[in-house]
C-alpha cells in the first residue's frame, strides 16, 4: 500500500492503494467514481476508457503507480452538467440502449476529437473500433460524433 | 375505435394501492442520486404528491411521476411503458418523471402471456420480467388502464370542483378544460380531490388514431444520466461497509471442487475471508431460472475489488471429475428432471454425437401428406446441413449483485431480469420467508437472456450471510464467459424433393442440438407444402445452457432461410417471389390447421421489404440477400446489401421491414431494430465458443469475437407495417432473420454457400 496524489478532472485526489492497482479500480472503489466501467480487464472492450493528458487510455491496464501527475479526465469531468458537445449529441441522437459502454465510447470520441476535429467516417470507425457496444448502437455513435463536430 | 373497458384487471381492481403508500417507492432510489442533480436534470418538484395507483402519482404543480414496472435491460421499456400510461392520462410528456417501479407483483405483475421455452404456460399470477419480447405486449392493457382511470378521476374531481357535468369536460396535455366557460387548469389543481374519488367501474380507452405520445419518438429517460456517467447499474452500487466478493469456479463443465488451500490468500491485504459455498445447498435449486453451471464455489471476500482479485490468484484449488447429476427443476408447479452426464466434453466429440443422434435418435414432430413417397419419386433431391456453436451472452456489464443479509432480512440490489422468481429461491437458500427478502432492480448493462438465471443473487445472498456484512459479488469477464448459461450448439438438415417439372413436392427438416432441438415444427413453411416432415433430436450434456436472445429461432431462421434461397435457385425462381408463392398457398389453402403464424401478416412484411429495398432492381457492385422470419409474435423481413472492396465484404445497407403492431416509441424502436440487426450480423459472422475437455476455449474478448464499429453495416433502414394491431414485441424478432439474409448475400458476393457459423471462421468449410 502506498499514498498516491492524482489529478482527476482538475482536482487533486489522494488515494491509498497497492501500487499495482489499476486506475480503473482506484476510480471506482477508492474514489467512488463509477462512471468508468469494468468490462473485460484486458483492454479489449473500451468500457474503462479515460483520458490521460487528453488521450484515451484503458484504465484497467494502467497501474496507479504509473499515473504520476498526468491529468486524468473521466466521464464525470467532461462537463459539470452534460453540456459537452459529445454528451449533448449523445442525447440528441438518442444513442444508448443498455448504456453500459457509452461512457467509454464518449471518452474515446473525446480523444478522437482532441486529435482530429473533423474525422471522416473511416477515421471514426478506426479510432472507435476498440470500444465494443454489445447492443449494436455503432451507427448512432458515429452519427453523434459527427453531430458534435458540427455543433462544436 | 375507442374502447370501453372494465377497470377490474384479473382479480385485482385498479384501486388506489400503490407502492408509494407502503414506502416501497422511497426505498433505495436515493443511492441513484449520489451525485448532484442540476436544475436542468430535474423538473421543479411539487410540494405534495397524490397517489393514484401503483403506476402514477400527480404532484400539486401538475408534474407526474410514472413508474416503469419492468426491469430495464436496454430495450427501453423504461421510456415506452410510461409513454403508454401518459398517453391515456393525456399528459404533457415534458412534465413526466419516470422512476423504476419496485418489485411488487401484486401491483405490477401481469400474466406473462407466452409459452416459456416450450414448457407449460406461465401462471396467471403476475410477474415483473424482462424477457420473451413480452413487456409491452403483456402490460398493454394494464398500462392503458392505469392512465385512463387516473384521467377519469381527474375529470370527476374537476367536474365536482367547477360544478359542471363531467361530459362537458375534456383533457389536453395535462390540462382539464371546460370549453364553454373557458376554464382550464393543470392536473395538479385537482390531484388532491381526484385521488379521493372512487375508481370508476369503466373507462374509455383512446382510439389509436388519436394517439399523440404513442407512435411519437421520445428520448430515453435515462439518456442524460448515461451520457454523464451517473451510477445506474448493479455494478455501481455503493453501500457503507460493503465488501467485494469474487469467486473461483471449476475450470471445466463436469468438474467439481475437491479441496482448496487459502492460507496465503487469507494473509493478503484487505482480505476478509476465503471459504467455500454451495450456492444451492439443500433442496433449494428448483425453479426454471435457478440453473447454475457450478454450485461449489470458492469465494474470496476483500475490502476492494483489486485486493479480492489479487487474493483469488493465491488460492490453490484441487478439482476432480464430477459424477452424473440429476436435477429436479420445477417449471411453474410441474416437476421436470434433467440429466447432466459426467465427463469432460469437447466440441469435436460433441459434433460426432450430434451426427450420430441425427441418424439414430429422431422424433417426428409433424408429418403432413406422404413425404417419403415424394422423396422416393423425386427427380432430384437437395440436402444441406447447417450448424452453429455455443454462444456466450456477454452482456457488457458482467454478472454481479449486491446483498446485505442480516438475521431479520435480506436486502438485494442489482441487475436481474426475473426478480420476482428469484425472491423465493433467495429466501429458501437463506432459510427465510420470502417477505423477509427485498430485491431492488437496477438498470442492467444488457440482458439477452443471461440475467434470467439469477444464481448470482443466491450466491451473493449466501456470501453476505456467511460473512455477516453487505457484499457485492462480481464476476470477472472470464467467470462470466465460462459459467454458461450458453446458447446451445445446434445442427439442422434440410431436404427438398423436386420433380421433373421443377416443382417442390416435399420439404423435410431434421433439427437437433445440445441439449435441445431448435425445431419449431408448426412455423412456416409448414402449411405451405402438402408433403412436410419435421423431426428433432437431442444430445444430453453437462454444459449449462439456457435462453439466449430469440431462443432456437436464433439459429433455425438462418438455416431455414438459407435453404429456401438455395431451393429457389435450384428451381429457377427469385427467392422473394418463391416465398410469396408459398405464402399464397398458406393463405388460400393451408395444409393442416396448426400453422403457428399469420400468413397474411408474414407475406405483408415480405412485400414491404421487397418494395422498400427495390428488390429486383440490381445495383452496380451490390450483392443482395433476403430472409424473413416470425418469432416472439412479430414478423421481420431483411434485405442485406453487400459490397466487396479490396477483398473485404462490407455490409453497405440493411433494409428491415417489421410488423410488431403498434409501435410505441418510434425512434427507440428503430434503435432496437438497428441494434438487433448489428447483433445478428456479428453473431453469424464472428461469434462462437468451443470446448476442450469441458473447458471453454474462449473466455474473454481477445478470443471471443464480437462485432465492432468498423464491421457494422454502413446504413440500416427500418420500416414498420402500419396495421394498428396491439403491440407484439421487439426485443428479439429482428435478430434471427438477418443472419439468413447475410448468408444469402454472401453467396451472391462470393459464389459460396455458408453452412457453418460463425461464417468468418468457416469460409472454407
Amino acid at each position: 500500500m502506498a499514498l498516491f496524489q492524482l489529478t482527476i478532472n482538475g482536482q487533486t485526489k489522494e488515494v491509498e492503494a497497492d501500487a499495482s492497482t489499476p486506475l480503473l479500480w482506484v476510480l471506482r472503489d477508492h474514489l467512488k467514481m463509477v462512471g468508468t466501467k469494468f468490462g473485460c480487464g484486458i483492454a479489449q472492450c473500451g468500457a474503462c476508457t479515460v483520458l490521460l493528458n487528453g488521450n484515451a487510455i484503458r484504465s484497467c491496464q494502467l497501474p496507479v503507480s504509473a499515473v504520476g501527475n498526468q491529468k486524468v479526465t473521466t466521464i464525470e469531468g467532461l462537463s459539470d452538467d452534460g453540456s459537452h458537445p459529445l454528451q449533448q449529441a449523445w442525447v440528441e441522437v438518442d444513442v444508448p440502449q443498455c448504456g453500459y459502454c457509452q461512457a467509454g465510447q464518449i471518452m474515446q470520441a473525446a480523444s478522437l476529437l482532441n486529435q482530429n476535429s473533423n474525422p471522416t467516417d473511416e477515421e471514426i470507425e478506426a479510432v472507435m473500433n476498440g470500444n465494443i457496444c454489445r447492443c449494436g448502437t455503432y451507427l448512432r455513435i458515429k452519427e453523434a460524433i459527427k453531430l458534435a463536430v458540427k455543433n462544436a | 375505435m375507442s374502447q370501453i373497458v372494465k377497470t377490474k384487471f384479473g382479480r385485482r381492481s385498479f384501486i388506489k394501492r400503490s407502492a408509494m403508500a407502503t414506502g416501497g417507492f422511497a426505498i433505495g432510489f436515493s443511492w441513484l442520486y449520489s451525485c448532484e442533480q442540476t436544475p436542468k436534470m430535474v423538473l421543479e418538484l411539487p410540494d405534495e404528491w397524490f397517489n393514484f395507483n401503483g403506476y402514477l402519482k400527480i404532484g400539486d404543480n401538475g408534474v407526474v411521476t410514472i413508474m416503469s414496472p419492468n426491469p430495464e435491460i436496454g430495450q427501453n421499456v423504461k421510456t415506452s411503458m410510461p409513454m403508454i400510461v401518459a398517453e391515456e392520462l393525456d399528459m404533457d410528456w415534458a412534465k413526466v418523471i419516470v422512476e423504476q417501479a419496485p418489485l411488487d407483483t401484486s401491483l405490477y405483475g401481469v400474466p406473462f402471456i407466452s409459452k416459456i421455452a416450450g414448457q407449460a404456460e406461465a401462471p396467471r399470477s403476475g410477474m415483473q420480467i424482462a424477457g420473451g419480447s413480452n413487456s409491452i405486449r403483456s402490460s398493454w392493457d394494464a398500462l392503458r388502464l392505469a392512465g385512463a382511470t387516473a384521467k377519469d378521476m381527474l375529470l370527476q374531481a374537476a367536474a365536482d370542483t367547477w360544478g359542471v357535468a363531467k361530459d362537458e369536460l375534456s383533457t389536453e396535455n395535462g390540462y382539464v378544460i371546460h370549453e364553454s366557460s373557458g376554464q382550464k387548469e393543470h392536473y395538479g389543481v385537482f390531484a388532491a380531490a381526484a385521488s379521493e374519488v372512487a375508481v370508476p367501474e369503466e373507462v374509455v380507452l383512446k382510439d389509436p388514431a388519436d394517439y399523440k405520445i404513442i407512435g411519437s419518438s421520445k428520448k430515453n429517460v435515462d439518456g442524460l444520466k448515461i451520457a454523464t456517467g451517473q451510477p445506474l447499474f448493479g455494478i455501481d452500487v455503493m453501500k457503507e461497509g460493503m465488501k467485494i466478493a469474487v469467486m473461483i469456479h471449476p475450470p471445466a463443465f463436469g468438474m467439481t471442487l475437491k479441496s482448496f488451500n487459502a492460507d496465503s490468500a487469507k494473509q493478503m491485504p484487505g482480505v476478509v475471508d476465503v471459504f467455500q459455498i454451495d450456492a444451492y445447498q439443500g433442496d433449494t435449486q428448483n425453479s426454471a431460472f435457478d440453473i447454475a453451471a457450478f454450485r461449489d464455489l470458492v469465494v474470496i471476500v476483500a475490502d476492494t475489488t483489486w485486493q479480492a482479485m489479487q487474493a483469488k490468484k493465491a488460492v490453490k484449488c484441487e478439482w476432480i471429475e464430477a459424477d452424473d447429476v440429476k436435477t429436479k427443476i420445477s417449471f411453474f408447479g410441474r416437476d421436470s428432471y434433467f440429466d447432466f452426464p459426467k465427463g469432460l466434453e469437447s466440441t469435436a466429440a460433441q459434433n460426432e454425437k450430434l451426427n450420430a443422434a441425427a441418424k439414430a435418435n429422431v422424433q417426428t414432430a409433424r408429418r403432413d401428406g406422404n413425404p417419403e413417397r415424394a422423396f422416393r419419386n423425386a427427380d432430384r433431391i437437395i440436402e444441406k446441413t447447417y450448424s452453429a456453436p455455443y454462444l456466450a451472452h456477454n452482456t457488457m456489464e458482467p454478472m454481479n449483485f449486491f446483498a446485505d443479509v442480516t438475521a431479520e432480512k435480506a436486502h438485494l440490489i442489482g441487475p436481474i431480469q426475473t426478480p420476482s422468481i428469484m425472491e423465493p429461491s433467495v429466501a429458501a437458500r437463506l432459510g427465510m420467508n420470502p417477505d423477509q427478502v427485498h430485491i431492488e432492480m437496477t438498470r442492467m448493462g444488457g440482458g439477452f437472456g443471461r440475467r434470467l438465471y439469477g444464481h448470482f443473487l443466491v450466491e451473493a445472498a449466501a456470501i453476505s450471510q456467511h460473512v455477516s456484512a453487505p457484499v457485492k459479488l462480481l464476476y470477472t469477464r472470464e467467470d462470466d464467459m465460462s459459467c454458461g448459461v450458453f446458447r446451445p450448439a445446434y445442427q439442422a438438415t434440410y431436404r427438398a424433393a423436386i420433380d421433373k417439372n421443377n416443382v417442390v413436392t416435399a420439404f423435410h427438416v431434421r433439427a437437433g442440438g445440445i441439449p435441445e432441438s431448435p425445431l419449431a415444427a408448426n412455423r412456416f413453411p409448414a402449411g405451405a407444402y402438402d408433403n412436410y416432415l419435421a423431426e428433432s433430436f437431442t444430445v444430453k450434456s453437462n454444459v449449462t445452457t439456457g435462453a439466449f436472445r430469440a431462443p432456437r429461432s436464433n439459429f433455425i431462421a438462418a438455416a431455414e432461410q438459407s435453404f429456401l434461397d438455395e431451393l429457389a435457385e435450384a428451381i429457377g425462381k427469385d427467392p422473394v417471389d418463391y416465398r410469396l408463392e408459398l405464402f399464397d398457398r398458406a393463405i388460400k389453402d393451408p395444409v393442416g390447421d396448426r400453422n403457428d403464424y399469420d400468413a397474411n401478416r408474414y407475406a405483408e412484411v415480405i412485400r414491404l421489404a421487397k418494395e422498400k429495398s427495390n428488390w429486383g432492381t440490381p445495383k452496380e457492385g451490390v450483392h443482395r440477400g433476403f430472409a424473413a422470419y416470425f418469432c416472439h409474435n412479430s414478423y421481420v423481413a431483411d434485405v442485406v446489401d453487400l459490397k466487396v472492396e479490396n477483398g473485404q465484404t462490407i455490409v453497405e445497407n440493411v433494409c428491415v421491414a417489421v410488423d410488431c403492431g403498434i409501435v410505441v416509441n418510434k425512434d427507440a424502436a428503430i434503435n432496437l431494430v438497428e441494434g438487433g440487426t448489428v447483433d445478428g450480423i456479428g453473431t453469424a459472422l464472428y461469434s462462437g465458443l468451443n470446448l476442450k475437455q469441458g473447458a471453454p476455449q474462449q473466455t474473454n474478448f481477445d478470443r471471443y469475437r464480437l462485432i465492432r464499429h468498423a464491421e457494422a453495416p454502413k446504413a440500416i433502414e427500418v420500416h414498420f407495417v402500419n396495421n394498428g394491431m396491439s403491440p407484439t414485441g421487439l426485443g428479439e424478432p429482428m435478430y434471427p432473420p438477418v443472419m439468413g439474409a447475410l448468408a444469402n448475400a454472401m453467396y451472391q458476393a462470393t459464389g459460396k454457400r455458408l453452412y457453418q457459423q460463425p461464417f468468418a471462421q468457416n469460409l472454407d468449410a
